[in-house]
């Protein structure tokens, strides 16, 4: 047991847990009819890249990863409060968040 | 060293003229058009006179003791040429050159000076046209064209003022284009010239192909240095040249679109149509004689077109009865005249003619002019008559021109008709024929000129033409100068030597530019035979006309009546337009909207059009359905097409594929 503690999670767990996550995301992109879990979705595959970058950053000893990880999570903050408002705006307008019922881009 | 002549101020003269009217002339004051449109002329004259008279004190021994009569101050031919190149392409050099030899000297001072009478005339006729200021930029254009024609050192240059005269002559015979007739007949004029220019250029070709060079001087060099250029490709070029040549002197077969081009104003019938532009051919085969000098053949072909030109030109105006047709079909006849000189090598001869008839032919057509303007505008010989007394002047003055075209002594045509056809009567037993026919259209020349002159002068008024207003100065200066001219004009052939006199001067004259030929034969005795002969047939076409126009009234119509074939033959012109209508026309009409019109262009291109469309609006309409609006298939193509990058990154495909079993096709046998 002490081992299993004191051993060093392996690399490739962390970039099959990211791969598992970001799959997970997109399939929830494809597949949730719901604005907002759409939305969340996405925050979820932002979320799997953050660990990926992390990931490779702690192998190589490269701090730029994890700079690159603080980038990310700023924009995902801006992009959840431009997006949230937007939701708002749709449901305020359509009283629905149905994304296949939004489809007023179409011709 | 040769002192500059300025030659180029000849042409841009006019030129200027052309686009201070053409630009401004809308907005200028009609006196001041007046004054750019007859300064343009009379300064090119000027310069031209300049040229003459330099030429004349430096060359001319005035005495004996002067020396030599070339003393080198000027040497003819003159040539100026513009330092700047116009075409340098591999070996072909050409150039923009003047060349002013006694030729192009003699045709200048005829095209500037009868030009510029012409103008004079205008200012006259055409003063209360819309398009007055129009009109007389178009004239300065063809001014500036026919110079640069005139003077052109080689054959493209020449082309350049052909097709530029083309031109003139299309927009004033079109000149009142509200008038389909005016329209069509310039349209006729321009794609009937564009038969003989076909001809031009192939010869130009042709002569570049064999010769490296169009310019005339060095062409005649290289013909002069090797005598191994005996017809074969000459006869070619020369044949090529006189399509040329057909087309704009109006010559069999081209000869359509003069009668027709009389739809012009008056004037430019007179300037254009009778006077220079026509005679351009002419002065073309007289430029490039020395081809023509190198292939009999050729050369009979062109006696052979002139003679038949002449004879048929003159059997239809007998029965015509529009004043200025006449005249038409005269001048077509006359150029037969020309071309025949030319075709027996008498190009001095045909020079000659071109210059009197250019005088007493303007004369004739200013004259119907002024008859047209002084009685409305009726142009039909029938319904004139007894107009001696309203128009005294213009009456004296078609006397004149008359008397000269039908070739009576002192009058200028009988100098020029008589040594043409002296010069045919010496070319052999072919020659005889040729004088013959040459005659014989002398007779009609004389009938058909002393038919309009008792119809529409004498006898009594017909009809209610009766002059309205009266002619004024600026048109009577111009007929009389003119008439002066068509009296005097021929005595420059006339030479004094030794007591005799003979008619050798102009062709001397003009030697050094057209060589001389000794006539073989010749004595004075057979001239002075042969002109009393052409005299004896001009006075008994006079005789017949008084017979049937003066005496008998009613003979014209009972033998038309007699003879209807020939009647109908005659005043439907040999049927040539019919005959092309049918046997060109028609069938280019057919074949451009059947074959072009519906199978090439409605099937061919329209299907071709109809197709691509209907490929683009059917991928259109699938790939449409791509773009649902439905943001989780996007959001599907995406991941999908991101999966295709993936698998096509990570998979190792040239060991895939290495590894598949490999798969035996027809080729694999190789």
């Amino acid at each position: 047991m002490s081992s299993l503690l004191t051993q060093e999670v392996p690399i490739s767990w962390y970039l099959l847990l990211s791969a598992v996550l970001f799959s997970l995301g997109v399939a929830g992109f494809l597949i949730k009819r719901n604005l907002i879990t759409v939305f969340m979705s996405i925050e979820l595959m932002l979320n799997a890249v953050n660990l990926s970058f992390v990931t490779f950053a702690y192998q190589w000893h490269a701090v730029k990863g994890q700079i690159f990880v603080f980038f990310v999570m700023m924009v995902a903050a801006a992009e959840a409060a431009v997006g949230l408002a937007i939701i708002i705006a749709v449901f305020r307008a359509r009283a629905t968040l149905a994304v296949d019922r939004i489809d007023l881009m179409k011709l | 060293m040769n002192a500059p002549l300025q030659l180029w101020l000849i042409p841009l003269l006019p030129f200027a003229g052309f686009l201070v009217n053409g630009i401004l002339g809308r907005r200028l004051p009609k006196w001041l058009v007046t004054t750019v449109a007859l300064l343009a002329p009379l300064a090119a004259f000027g310069a031209v006179l300049n040229a003459a008279a330099t030429i004349y004190i430096h060359i001319v021994p005035r005495c004996a003791p002067c020396g030599p009569p070339n003393w080198g101050y000027i040497s003819l031919p003159y040539i100026e040429t513009c330092p700047l190149p116009w075409i340098d392409i591999g070996t072909l050099h050409i150039n923009f050159s003047f060349v002013l030899d006694q030729l192009s000297l003699v045709m200048l001072l005829v095209v500037t000076g009868v030009g510029f009478l012409i103008h004079v005339y205008s200012v006259g006729y055409m003063h209360d046209d819309e398009g007055y200021a129009r009109y007389f930029s178009y004239l300065n254009l063809f001014l500036f064209f026919m110079t640069v024609l005139v003077l052109a050192g080689n054959a493209l240059l020449m082309f350049v003022g052909w097709e530029g005269v083309g031109l003139a002559s299309y927009l004033l015979i079109g000149f009142w284009f509200q008038k389909t007739s005016a329209a069509d007949a310039g349209k006729k004029a321009f794609i009937v010239n564009r038969i003989g220019d076909f001809g031009f250029l192939i010869g130009m070709f042709l002569l570049l192909a064999n010769f490296g060079t169009l310019t005339f001087t060095e062409i005649a060099t290289k013909l002069g240095q090797d005598p191994g250029w005996q017809g074969g490709v000459v006869t070619v070029i020369a044949l090529c040249l006189l399509l040329g040549a057909a087309g704009k002197s109006a010559q069999l077969p081209l000869h359509v679109w003069l009668p027709d081009a009389m739809e012009g104003p008056t004037p430019v019938s007179a300037l254009i149509h009778a006077a220079t532009m026509v005679t351009a051919g002419v002065y073309m085969i007289a430029r490039t004689h020395v081809l023509f000098d190198h292939s009999p053949f050729a050369l009979g072909v062109v006696a052979i077109v002139g003679a038949a030109t002449a004879l048929f030109a003159a059997t239809i105006g007998l029965v015509q009865n529009d004043i200025k047709r006449v005249l038409a079909y005269s001048t077509i006849s006359q150029l037969g005249y020309m071309f025949l000189g030319c075709g027996v090598a008498a190009y001095s001869a045909a020079i000659f003619h071109l210059v009197t008839h250019a005088f007493f032919k303007a004369l004739l057509f200013l004259a119907a002019g002024s008859v047209i303007h002084s009685i409305g505008g009726e142009q039909d010989l029938r319904k004139m008559g007894g107009l001696w007394r309203k128009l005294p002047v213009t009456f004296a003055v078609t006397t004149v021109g008359v008397l000269a075209i039908a070739g009576f002594p002192p009058f200028a045509g009988f100098f020029s008709k008589d040594a043409i056809l002296y010069a045919a009567y010496l070319q052999g037993p072919n020659g005889k024929a040729l004088w013959f026919v040459g005659l014989v259209t002398a007779l009609l020349t004389s009938f058909y000129m002393f038919r309009l002159w008792y119809l529409a002068f004498l006898g009594k008024p017909r009809g209610e033409a009766v002059p309205h207003h009266s002619t004024p100065w600026s048109m009577l200066g111009p007929l009389t100068i003119l008439a002066l001219l068509s009296i005097c004009g021929g005595w420059i052939g006339i030479e004094r030597s030794a007591g005799l006199i003979n008619m050798e001067r102009f062709s001397g004259l003009l030697a050094p530019a057209l060589g001389a030929r000794a006539a073989e034969g010749g004595s004075a005795q057979l001239e002075l035979m042969l002109s009393a002969a052409a005299v004896g047939v001009a006075l008994l076409g006079w005789l017949l006309a008084h017979l049937f126009y003066r005496q008998k009234p009613a003979l014209p119509a009972q033998l038309a009546v007699t003879l209807p074939g020939s009647y109908k033959l005659l005043a439907n012109k040999y049927y040539v337009d019919e005959f092309y209508g049918a046997a060109v026309v028609k069938p280019l009409l057919a074949i451009s909207t059947y074959i072009l019109g519906w199978v090439v262009d409605k099937a061919l291109l329209g299907g071709a059009a109809w197709l691509l469309g209907g490929i683009a609006t059917f991928a259109g309409a699938l790939l449409q359905r791509w773009q649902s609006g439905n943001i989780r298939s996007y959001a599907a193509w995406l991941a999908a097409g991101a999966a295709a990058v993936l698998l096509f990154i990570v998979v190792p495909w040239p060991a895939v594929l290495a590894s598949l079993p490999a798969i035996h096709l027809g080729l694999a046998g190789r």
